[in-house]
């Protein structure tokens, strides 16, 4: 694989320091990530589609708008990646899937709108799990995304496509979305790093849906201080979204640098006794240990809290992600726009209907919609639905109470490092594991964020920072204190024996 | 707890609009039933009345003044269709010639 050039290995902070000064252009940018991506993709398969012509337009609307002497954002010039799962206006958008494989929407998603606005390059849509169903971007219908680390493993999924740009040097920053864990796991099998906003902190317009009382946009990096510029030109109230929350959003770029000067004394960190180990890799579960170590020495005080109803947090998920899922792909029916398919002049609506959705649907798609439909049907809902409802209130509960005791919530990101190929597809449930960690705040809410904390077997192993509702900046803080005491990892085929620079 | 029979996924996909092919009635009927029993244990938190929470964020009538804004142009929601006729979306017919 060819070696990544000076420029694809900065910071988003100091390709924008370098942009602003006009010591390099915007389009000089651009173009070197397009040429990373030209010499990777063939082995990462990280992008379902590149967009060099938008990409290059935008850029040199920057450069030319930093001539003319116009006011630029803190990100202005910089690329990112946006996964497939949001809508960008005339560009190719699949989540995923089959059923959309040729559509382009007419309007751009809020995210997308904003990072337009603040004259960040779109280089293109990420690879993803179909419909952001999955924990390893094998149920992509257009084949995986390898993780550059190795490329016989899982890059994490649903957004491994975003995460695996970020490893493989591809773009400095991404955009994904966090339902069961879907930012933070990849994140965590690649060495990077990705944050789950608080819900509704970010807007959903645009985000085509999987389970909308879950599903997160937000912004991933290679370092904390990066992922918390990029949160903040993606956060705040969304008229168009009416989960959006009209309230402002923290300073998280003040937070992430307060912590990168490494001062944790007075910090109350809550250890989970429900999340520090079991089902954990021993090689994992010693990262843990170490990193907790780590910031004990940075001055943070660690309290063991205990949320007794996290256990049933995973099969809570299980019901009320596949119920929401069922609902919201109803809108895949062949009518309006993505595939039909058997309609053949003969075959009546429901038949052609049926047989689109058979043509479209890969196997986790139909299992979730099914698992659905069965959790909401009459006579089980009360059984199923209900009941995992009711969970959700007692996790709510149990985050509460911890919060008390701690500021912050901390765990392993994931049970395991990245896995094979095939060693989970055929066991559903078994793949289901790989979220065992991050499901609890996306049922309650609260931010959260993976950040790398060492490796295991030579594989990245991710730090789990939990927040209380609205207190998105807390976990930023913590995060940039532990990426600053330890060593920054990077993928060893790409860049051997080097640092990010900046 | 659960056992689901070949039937009873025939059942689902019929509701859920899927046309499964016969091999895959035999593998989702064995997989749905493993993640369903593994899932039903949320039926072990039934002490007390516990409120369900159906959201995050407990959000009621959020409104905005009611008033007429551009909506998508006709041709734009129409191009993406897979059939359209007499600016319309264009579909199979709904009932049988002898209803």
């Amino acid at each position: 694989m060819a070696e990544p050039t000076e420029l694809t290995t900065q910071t988003a902070a100091r390709l924008a320091a370098l942009i602003a000064a006009g010591e390099v252009s915007a389009v000089a940018v651009t173009q070197a990530h397009l040429d990373r991506i030209a010499a990777t993709e063939p082995s990462v398969h990280a992008f379902l589609h590149v967009d060099a012509e938008g990409a290059l337009a935008a850029a040199a609307e920057v450069d030319r708008a930093r001539a003319a002497g116009e006011p630029l954002g803190p990100l202005a010039g910089v690329p990112v990646a946006v996964k497939d799962a949001f809508t960008t206006r005339g560009v190719p958008t699949t989540s995923g899937s089959r059923i959309l494989a040729d559509w382009r929407p007419p309007y751009d998603a809020t995210v997308v709108a904003r990072l337009r606005d603040a004259g960040l390059v779109i280089l293109g849509k990420t690879n993803m799990d179909e419909f952001a169903m999955g924990s390893s971007t094998e149920y992509s219908a257009f084949g995986p995304t390898r993780n550059p680390w190795d490329l016989a493993r899982i890059p994490g999924g649903s957004g491994g496509g975003s995460a695996a740009a970020l490893a493989a040097y591809q773009a400095p920053l991404s955009i994904g979305s966090d339902t069961g864990g879907s930012i933070r796991q990849p994140g965590a099998v690649t060495g990077t790093v990705g944050a789950k906003p608080t819900y509704g902190g970010t807007s959903r317009y645009g985000l085509i849906a999987f389970s909308s009382s879950l599903d997160t946009p937000g912004p991933c990096g290679r370092t904390v201080a990066d992922t918390a510029a990029l949160h903040t030109v993606i956060a705040g109230h969304d008229p168009r979204d009416s989960t959006s929350i009209p309230q402002q959003v923290p300073d998280l770029v003040g937070a992430a640098a307060r912590g990168g000067e490494g001062d944790l004394s007075g910090v109350r960190l809550g250890l989970v006794r429900e999340l520090s180990g079991q089902g954990a890799e021993p090689g994992v579960a010693a990262a843990f240990r170490d990193a907790v170590t780590t910031l004990t020495k940075l001055g943070a005080e660690v309290v063991e809290v205990s949320c007794p109803h996290f256990e049933y947090a995973l099969p809570a998920y299980y019901l009320i992600a596949p119920s929401e899922c069922s609902s919201n792909l109803a809108r895949f029916d062949g009518v309006r726009y993505g595939l039909r398919a058997g309609d053949d002049g003969v075959r009546s609506l429901e038949e052609v209907m049926s047989l689109t959705r058979e043509a479209g649907f890969g196997p986790e798609v139909k299992r979730r919609v099914m698992l659905g439909t069965y959790a909401l049907s009459s006579g089980y809902y009360d059984a199923y639905y209900g009941q995992a409802q009711k969970v959700r209130t007692l996790i709510s509960r149990d985050f509460a109470a911890a919060f008390e005791q701690a500021d912050v919530l901390i765990s392993p990101t994931t049970p395991f490092v990245a896995f094979p190929f095939g060693q989970r597809t055929d066991d559903p449930y078994q793949m289901y594991l790989a979220d065992l960690y991050t499901i609890p705040s996306n049922l309650y809410g609260g931010p959260a964020i993976s950040v790398p904390s060492g490796l295991a077997d030579g594989l990245p192993v991710g730090f789990q920072v939990m927040a209380p509702t609205l207190a998105d900046d807390r976990m930023y803080h913590v995060a940039a204190a532990l990426e600053s005491a330890l060593p920054a990892r990077r993928p060893p085929q790409l860049e051997p024996g080097s640092s990010i620079g900046g | 707890m659960t056992t689901i029979s070949r039937d009873e996924v025939a059942h689902l996909a019929r509701l859920a609009r899927l046309a499964v092919t016969e091999q895959e009635l035999d593998t989702f009927a064995g997989q749905l039933d493993v993640i369903l029993q593994a899932v039903a244990r949320v039926g072990e938190v039934t002490a007390g009345e516990i409120p369900p929470t159906s959201h995050a964020v407990p959000l009621t009538n959020v409104l905005r003044p009611d008033e007429v804004t551009p909506s998508l142009p006709v041709a734009e929601a129409l191009a993406q269709a897979p059939d359209a006729a007499e600016g319309r979306f264009r579909v199979p017919r709904i009932l049988d010639e002898e209803e």
